[in-house]
């Protein structure tokens, strides 16, 4: 069922105006378009870090980046991919969808949201920042390991840009949390429980669990590095009685939840994508909506499985490990609804159907190589190694960018009113899936092979270079698929096919208003009865609310 | 899997660092438990792709759109809690497993030598990028004797274990110290004292590197086991024990050396360089390599490396002296001498 759309004025305005109200929003939907769009730009940045990083590591003692740079490139590589391009375009995407899933005006508190925008973009230009200042970028790495993070070690500014750039961003993600809490527990449309959110806003709501939890010490880690650089501090400071073993814990009390904030929303796009290309409801809708609670609280206890070589107990290990063990059961339960969504579906082989699809298969591996190394004997070996950069990055792309994408795909309709190429998505994710497992599946053997982790080089008597020239190889096969992309998103914007209200035949309140949207979201207030508002609507003789 | 060859002049020849060729009890307890892993998550793959390509094959929809959906499934209770059991079943084993190989492969804070055996105890102080070692005991003999960068340890036989305790530390930043075919790593935290043990029946030569970022040179921290038969490891520690060679013929060159400020950072036991900041050298000469592993122990290698460390391992701590000609041949020479 649609809506009118929104009268157009036919009267050209001047960009200045039009940027100011970009500027001076408050609209969800403007916000949450600008995070993606800064999440994008930062992507390209710290795509072309990896690149020059990957170049570097073609072959033993290269001497195409110097030691320093090399270092510095892979602290912002890091730091730029968790920070400034993983959260923002979960939040970005989760900011535009979760008000028009749950039927609300706008979030909670408009204000806030635009803060927290700014404040995220202004974090990302002080890291950046950094290029300008003597001594250059930061170079600890993006955990930045106590004490190499102290004056004695690093005397330049870098790694107060660094500090001070997460400090202040941190406070816009923890805005965003609290934005989100508040939207999805007060602001549902009439007859909506909270146990009839759509999928992806009850992930939204887990993961602003999270944020709340973890950022915060993050900061409290980082206000302290700075006071030990600058106030005469010796919290991290081993020879002044500090304690390197302190930052670590603190680090990684954030640093695992903040990986499960990275690859929840992504799990919530693929939950909406799966079954509106299958044609079916959600599987287990409970089951999954319990797994996601259980992944919040047990993720908040696995961190120091992040330090099994530190030398804590070894009962402290078997917790951190059991934790560790524990925290897949659930993770595991989503992927068999998942499976069990899509079997006896009619799977439509559209292109958010596409990543959605790679996204399972490439998931499934990232976390079982995460249960190997939850195994803290095995990661005695492998922690430090290739073995956890081919992990991470698995996960990460095979699991949050093949999610984020599938869920581009699937609302850039909704947001734009017309319809990405299915030619170019196709290509894109052809290059993206066959270049991606070309990178990291030979890091896994490079690291069974005994190559450490953030080495500028290595020598040539110990048979990684072949490992490193295919992960090379595909790092370059990767690269036009971002560029293509990048052009799809733009293209489309003029050319794309125009999309209605409903393009993809879906069951969710944001495909009940216009594409895009006016500002105001919906004309009427929607009353809602189920999980699936407009498959009620669609099917009045079967609706959802019999059988849930 | 691979042989382990020596290097030979003609160049680097290939080197085995693979996990999967431990040489050493607690390697190969690590790899019994990866290859356990390995085999239950790769079972769990096959089954969860093939019934997502399955699906993917059998349900691809096929009919133009108007057709009627599919039957709605909304779930099922008996399917949700059986395959919340097996994963926790699994889950349960890989516990159980993991936690006899924590017990097996690392040392208790209460842990003993077991009975008729040869410990050898060093210390290691990590540092920016090189390692120093020092040999505290074997076999129930004190020595603390200082050396850098090559870690000589006696193998070990059936009957006659010889396991080599190391207690580890840091003097700056945080390292790790790894040998892959010996064993997992541990960290060398500052302010922190870790212990690690390993012991191995092979001899020869065993490659590894400092595996936890630490600055500019991380990557150039290698480290080298060397495994020598027992009496041979007896007469290296011997050595490594007296002071400094008094060769008469390279007397202008250790006046030489004495006349710079090398004694501030380095030692030479036996004479008036007393540093403690750098590598030992009063053995250097015993060394296969200089530089932590980086280049052959040759008189080029260290003329260049004296010259200016710099162009060697960039970074590094040891600053160029701008030192003359002729002062570099001398000390080199009598470094030479140092064996």
């Amino acid at each position: 069922m649609s809506i009118a759309a929104p009268e157009l004025t036919t009267e050209r305005r001047p960009l200045s105006a039009a940027l100011h109200e970009w500027v001076v929003t408050v609209d969800h939907k403007k916000i949450g378009v600008m995070y993606v769009v800064m999440a994008i730009a930062f992507l390209l940045v710290g795509g072309l870090e990896a690149v020059l990083i990957r170049v570097q590591l073609l072959w033993p003692r290269a001497d195409f980046l110097p030691p320093v740079t090399f270092n510095q490139f892979f602290t912002l590589h890091g730091t730029t991919m968790v920070f400034f391009v993983g959260m923002p375009i979960l939040i970005g995407i989760a900011n535009y969808l979760v008000p028009l899933q749950v039927g609300a005006r706008d979030m909670a508190f408009p204000r806030l949201n635009a803060l927290g925008f700014w404040v995220t973009l202004f974090g990302g230009l002080l890291v950046y920042a950094s290029f300008f200042m003597p001594g250059g970028p930061p170079s600890m790495g993006w955990f930045a390991y106590a004490p190499l993070t102290e004056k004695t070690f690093a005397r330049g500014p870098g790694v107060d840009c660094w500090a001070l750039g997460l400090i202040v961003s941190g406070v816009g993600t923890v805005a965003a949390g609290v934005n989100f809490i508040a939207t999805i527990l007060t602001m549902r449309a009439p007859g909506m429980k909270l146990r009839q959110v759509p999928f992806f806003t009850w992930t939204i709501l887990g993961t602003s669990i999270q944020i709340l939890v973890a950022l915060p010490p993050l900061t409290a880690a980082l206000i302290m590095l700075m006071l030990d650089r600058h106030a005469g501090a010796h919290f991290f400071d081993p020879q002044a009685g500090g304690s390197a073993y302190l930052w670590q814990h603190l680090f990684w009390f954030f640093g695992h939840p903040e990986v499960y904030i990275l690859v929840l929303p992504a799990f919530g796009m693929i939950s909406e994508v799966i079954p509106v290309f299958s044609r079916k409801v959600l599987f287990g809708y409970e089951f999954m909506a319990l797994a996601t609670m259980a992944i919040v609280f047990i993720s908040l206890g696995v961190w120091a499985h992040h330090m099994f070589t530190v030398g804590m107990s070894r009962t402290l290990d078997m917790w951190f490990a059991g934790a560790s063990f524990l925290v897949a059961i659930p993770t595991g339960i989503k992927m068999f609804n998942w499976l069990a969504t899509l079997y006896g579906g009619k799977l439509v082989m559209k292109s958010p159907m596409l990543f959605a699809l790679g996204f399972l298969s490439m998931f499934l591996i990232g976390g079982l190589t995460g249960v190997i190394l939850a195994c803290a004997a095995v990661d005695f070996q492998l922690h430090d190694t290739y073995f956890v950069v081919g992990h991470f990055h698995w996960v990460l792309i095979g699991g949050t960018l093949f999610g984020v994408f599938a869920g581009i795909h699937y609302w850039y309709p909704k947001v734009t009113g017309r319809m990405l190429s299915e030619r170019l998505a196709k290509w894109q994710f052809w290059l993206l899936f066959i270049g991606f497992i070309l990178t990291f599946a030979p890091m896994h053997v490079a690291g069974v092979l005994g190559m450490p982790r953030r080495i500028y080089t290595y020598e040539p008597d110990r048979g990684w270079a072949i490992w490193n020239q295919l992960a090379t190889l595909g790092a370059f096969i990767q690269v036009p698929s971002y560029l293509i992309f990048a052009i799809n998103l733009v293209w489309s914007l003029w050319k794309g096919k125009p999309a209605g209200d409903d393009p993809w035949d879906a069951w969710t309140l944001e495909w009940a208003t216009t594409s895009p949207p006016p500002p105001y979201n919906f004309e009427s207030n929607p009353v809602v009865r189920s999980r699936r508002p407009l498959w009620d609507l669609k099917h009045p003789d079967d609706p959802d609310w019999k059988y849930e | 899997m691979r042989l382990l060859l020596f290097a030979t002049a003609d160049g680097p020849v290939s080197q085995n660092l693979s996990v999967f060729s431990p040489a050493s009890p607690s390697g190969e307890a690590i790899r019994g438990l990866f290859i356990l892993v390995l085999a239950i998550t790769g079972g769990i793959f096959l089954v969860v792709e093939g019934v997502l390509v399955y699906s993917l094959l059998r349900n691809r929809r096929r009919v133009a759109a108007g057709e009627a959906e599919p039957p709605q499934v909304y779930g099922s209770m008996p399917i949700e809690i059986a395959w919340t059991a097996a994963p926790l079943l699994i889950v349960f084993v890989l516990f159980l497993v993991t936690a006899r190989t924590e017990w097996e492969v690392r040392p208790g804070p209460d842990d003993r030598p077991p009975p008729g055996s040869q410990p050898l105890y060093v210390t290691v102080i990590g540092r920016q990028w090189w390692w120093e070692y020092v040999y505290e005991s074997y076999d129930g003999r004190e020595w603390h004797v200082t050396t850098a960068n090559e870690l000589h340890v006696p193998a070990s036989d059936d009957g006659a274990p010889r396991p080599v305790y190391l207690t580890l530390k840091s003097a700056d930043v945080v390292h790790s110290f790894w040998v892959p075919r010996l064993g997992g790593k541990t960290d060398l935290i500052p302010g922190r004292v870790n212990k690690m043990w390993f012991q191995t029946a092979e001899r020869g030569l065993f490659l590894g590197q400092c595996a936890e970022y630490c600055g500019t040179q991380h990557a150039k921290m290698l480290i080298r086991v060397v495994v020598d038969e027992p009496a041979e490891f007896e007469r290296w520690l011997a050595n490594e024990a007296k002071p400094a060679v008094e060769d008469p013929s390279a007397a202008a060159g250790k006046k030489a050396f004495l006349a710079q400020s090398c004694v501030n950072c380095h030692a030479v036991r036996g004479t008036a360089a007393r540093g403690t900041y750098a590598p030992d050298l009063t053995h250097v000469m015993s060394r296969q390599t200089l530089a932590s592993g980086i280049v052959p122990n040759t008189p080029d290698e260290l003329r260049r490396w004296l010259a200016d460390p710099q162009q060697v391992k960039f970074g590094c701590l040891m600053p160029a002296f701008q030192l003359s000609d002729q002062d570099l041949d001398l000390i080199v020479s009598y470094l030479r001498t140092l064996r």
